[in-house]
């Protein structure tokens, strides 16, 4: 049945190559942990993926609940936490999976770091890859604040202070984050829940795109 | 003996059948939560509604009259005050009849006599819906059941409104 759909889709589009080239090529000896289990090292890449797709689709289905607005958004949370089904789960796995994210991230980054794989010709991803972490450390930031609660509040507060403390532009920045010179309030939620949502998963799956384009271009990088 | 070798499974297709099935179960356990969570208002259970007291009793004639009353509405996480009207009369056996002003059409807001031209009818001026005094609606207008019937009890000569619904056929 699947069968029979693919090849009628294939006879006429011709996905074949287009599939092969996304998914279908060798796995190198020195990655296949199956030859040598240390190749474990190269999975954390794959994982900080696996888990992306698990905020996106979890945030995703947040946003049914959640509202950006400092008059409901706890509350809103606290609905969706404690009286629709599953929220605790969908909510947890958000949660937690922000910090595995930044954990999965670090490994791989280390990996990389530690094979000396950033070397010439692949120290572009390199580059991508520290944007990408900028970003994802952008979006737990964001992320933070959006429950509203103490926690989120006074840690924006702090946030929002260390960007006040860059040089020259360091005030206007922090302005700019906020919405308001002086108060953390309706104005900072909303930028926050615009940054969180649009803006930087816009930014992060652009880098994404570019990251694998370039790892398909250049192949991974040899044994050591 | 080749027959039979044909059947088996080579070693090629059992790891994509395990792998498949593999990623298919932690997919659905990564996604049903997600869905439960998303279907969940279709699911839950509808609330009784409680009754609140409206008009005193021997204020309700035999002719419809329109009383407005205020319910408490929970919308998950907002709770406000949400006022509510119904037509009250004496049905000419006594008992109370309490229609919601709910046009079974389309949802505009009916009013008794509400037309010039229909005298002793409920009229819905969105696309001329027309229905009886007992709230039945009148045949080849655009309504096409009822007005809903709200449930309602009297205490201490005092009458209270609980949920409109659906009138049962006979
Ligand atoms: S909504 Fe009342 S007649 Fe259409």
């Amino acid at each position: 049945m699947i069968q029979k759909l693919y090849d009628w889709i294939d006879e006429r589009v011709n996905i074949t190559p287009l599939w092969r080239d996304i998914a279908d090529h060798e796995v190198p000896e020195h990655v296949n942990p199956a030859h040598h289990f240390s190749a474990f090292v190269y999975c954390f890449g794959g994982l900080t993926f696996f888990v992306v797709v698990i905020q996106v689709l979890s945030g995703m289905f947040l946003t049914m609940y959640y509202v950006p607005d400092i008059e409901n958004a706890w509350d809103s949370v606290k609905y969706l936490q404690t009286q629709v089904a599953h929220g605790q789960i969908v909510r947890g796995m958000h949660h937690w999976g922000a910090s595995v994210v930044i954990v999965m991230m670090f490994l791989h980054t280390l990996r990389v770091f530690f094979q000396g794989a950033y070397k010439k010709p692949r120290e572009l991803n390199w580059i991508v890859g520290v944007l990408i972490f900028f970003v994802m450390l952008g979006l737990g930031f964001t992320g933070y604040l959006l429950p509203w609660d103490n926690k989120a509040f006074f840690a924006t507060q702090v946030g929002l202070q260390i960007a006040e403390s860059v040089p020259y532009i360091g005030e206007h920045l922090k302005v700019l984050l906020a919405g308001d010179p002086e108060i953390v309030g309706a104005q900072t939620l909303t930028r926050f829940f615009a940054i969180h949502v649009f803006f930087l998963p816009a930014a992060l799956f652009a880098l994404m795109a570019v990251h694998f384009v370039l790892i398909r271009r250049q192949g991974i990088s040899g044994p050591l | 003996m080749s027959e039979d070798k044909k059947k088996q499974v080579s070693r090629r297709q059992f790891l994509n059948y395990t792998l498949t099935g593999v990623g298919g179960f932690m997919a659905a356990g990564m996604l049903s939560p997600m869905l439960r969570f998303a279907i969940d208002p279709v699911l839950k259970a509808q609330g009784g509604g409680d009754f609140v007291a409206v008009v005193e009793v021997d204020k309700i004639t035999t002719e419809p009259q329109r009383f407005d009353f205020t319910i408490e509405q929970v919308d998950a996480w907002y709770e406000s005050e949400v006022t509510k009207s119904a037509w009250v009369f004496k049905q000419e056996d006594g008992s109370i009849l309490a229609l919601s002003p709910i046009c079974t059409h389309l949802g505009c807001v009916v009013s008794w006599e509400g037309s010039e031209n229909h005298p002793e009818r409920f009229y819905c001026p969105c696309h001329d819906g027309l229905y009886y005094k007992d709230g039945v609606n009148v045949p080849n207008t655009p309504p096409t059941e009822p007005l809903h019937v709200y449930d309602y009890k009297i205490q201490d000569g005092m009458l209270y409104l609980g949920k409109a619904k659906p009138r049962e056929e006979a």
